[in-house]
């Protein structure tokens, strides 16, 4: 859990820096983007990795909550928790929304099957034209706002998945379990903040055309 | 005061159990939650009924027998202390409270409240030990220990084996437990001999026992008696870690 979930977590940052070249104009996310494909067999290497990281993630998240209810076959009538939080009960339900979310942008970005009309244009140059894809997508406010709620979704899981990792992996003492939760929150914020930035400023035109 | 008491009753491990509610009479404040109960099966055999299993035994709060899930709590509503350090004062007049058993596959219920906790033993014996030469006690400065050690490691020690930390748990893991009596342990230079061994065959005899697995939602320590911190939770994934890729 905690070792796949590092490694989604670092594409999630890097995913991130990437997008926010849409910032920069046209040219540098078109010219980023090209730069990427020309990775060639590099790139697949990495597409593989994620994708394993992501198999093993569900796996070990399904062995764990079929093992946990496992273990308390009779439920109590009466349960109080004192010391969880929402993010940390909900990590299954936020897991599956984030996996349809997952299925909706690469269909949505990567195959161009979920918006097929903003898919494939090229610019002048005759590199495929990233930026009028996202920023016609992101003019549809449905599709800017399931962006905006996705992300939401992403640092609600973050929130617990980090300061849950460096526990996991050992690395909290009584001292620094605080100081990882505070700092995982606050990095899942500013993913979310990052992410959604962009839906946001398209919809009210701030990214322009 | 009167009193509602919903509580489990449950005939053995094979019968499925229910709830039954009872009216506990005449009880003063100044009583003790399981003197409570004592006052109440006094009143149910009065009126011919069987009266209600429950585990105690120093009513102290130091042995770790009490086991009673109260209103949704293990060991009831107050941070820190075992149920029978939990007194009626903490309750009105009137108040219906309802009193479950530790619930995990590992705990099968025995009979109403009492719950078979021998799993925790067979934890401790896969590894929750030091070997030492018996004998004359040796002098007391020949192994020195670092006052910081040792301060943690009586932390660890306050463990008093209850389970509440699993009856807390959501997944009814007993990492708490591993993690306490694997550092009470670790932490000391008398520990450090089995000390590898010791991490994975008593996390290996945690999971043979069909406890669930931690996923960090830290109950077991709101709940635990004895306030036993997570960090110990942290040294044991550390420890099991380190033993595992370095045997």
């Amino acid at each position: 859990m905690a070792g796949s979930g590092l490694m989604l977590l670092g594409f999630v940052v890097l995913h991130l820096l990437g997008n926010l070249t849409i910032f920069l104009g046209p040219e540098t996310l078109n010219a980023y983007a090209e730069k990427l494909r020309h990775f060639g067999l590099l790139l697949w290497v990495a597409r593989v990795i994620l994708l394993a990281a992501v198999a093993v993630h569900i796996w070990a998240a399904v062995v764990l909550t079929i093992e946990n209810r496992r273990a308390r076959p009779q439920p109590y009538q009466q349960y109080v928790p004192a010391a969880t939080n929402p993010a940390a009960l909900t990590m299954g339900l936020t897991g599956i929304l984030l996996l349809s979310y997952l299925v909706y942008h690469l269909l949505h970005f990567t195959w161009g099957v979920a918006h097929p009309q903003f898919f494939g244009a090229q610019d002048a140059l005759g590199r495929r034209d990233v930026y009028a894809m996202v920023v016609r997508s992101f003019e549809i406010p449905w599709v800017a706002l399931l962006y905006v709620v996705g992300m939401a979704v992403l640092c609600f899981h973050l929130s617990h998945g980090m300061a849950s990792t460096c526990q996991t992996l050992g690395l909290s003492t009584e001292r620094t379990r605080p100081l990882f939760e505070r700092i995982g929150g606050m990095i899942a914020g500013l993913i979310f903040l990052g992410y959604s930035a962009i839906p946001v400023a398209v919809l009210f035109r701030m990214v322009r055309p | 005061m009167k009193l509602i008491v919903r509580v489990w009753r449950q005939q053995n491990a094979q019968e499925k159990g229910r709830f039954e509610t009872y009216e506990a009479q005449d009880i003063s404040s100044d009583m003790s939650f399981l003197e409570m109960l004592d006052v109440l099966n006094e009143q149910l055999i009065a009126q011919g009924h069987e009266p209600i299993a429950f585990d105690h035994d120093c009513r102290e709060g130091i042995c770790g027998m009490c086991s009673l899930v109260i209103n949704g709590r293990p060991h009831g509503p107050d941070k820190g202390v075992t149920a029978c350090q939990l007194h009626m004062r903490r309750f009105k007049d009137g108040d219906t409270i309802t009193i479950e058993p530790w619930r995990a596959r590992a705990f099968p219920v025995v009979k109403d409240l009492v719950v078979d906790r021998s799993a925790f033993d067979r934890i401790i014996e896969a590894g929750g030990y030091v070997s030492v030469k018996t004998g004359s006690a040796p002098e007391a400065n020949t192994v020195p220990v670092p006052k910081p050690a040792a301060e943690d490691a009586m932390d660890a020690a306050a463990c008093i084996g209850c389970g509440a930390c699993v009856a807390a748990c959501p997944n009814a893991s007993a990492m708490l437990f591993v993690a306490a009596k694997v550092a009470h342990l670790s932490d000391l230079p008398q520990g450090q001999v089995e000390h590898k061994a010791r991490v994975q065959d008593m996390v290996q005899a945690m999971d043979h026992e069909g406890f669930g697995n931690c996923t960090n939602h830290y109950e077991c320590m709101a709940a635990c008696p004895k306030q036993i911190h997570v960090k110990f939770i942290a040294r044991l994934n550390r420890d099991y870690l380190r033993a595992t890729t370095h045997p």
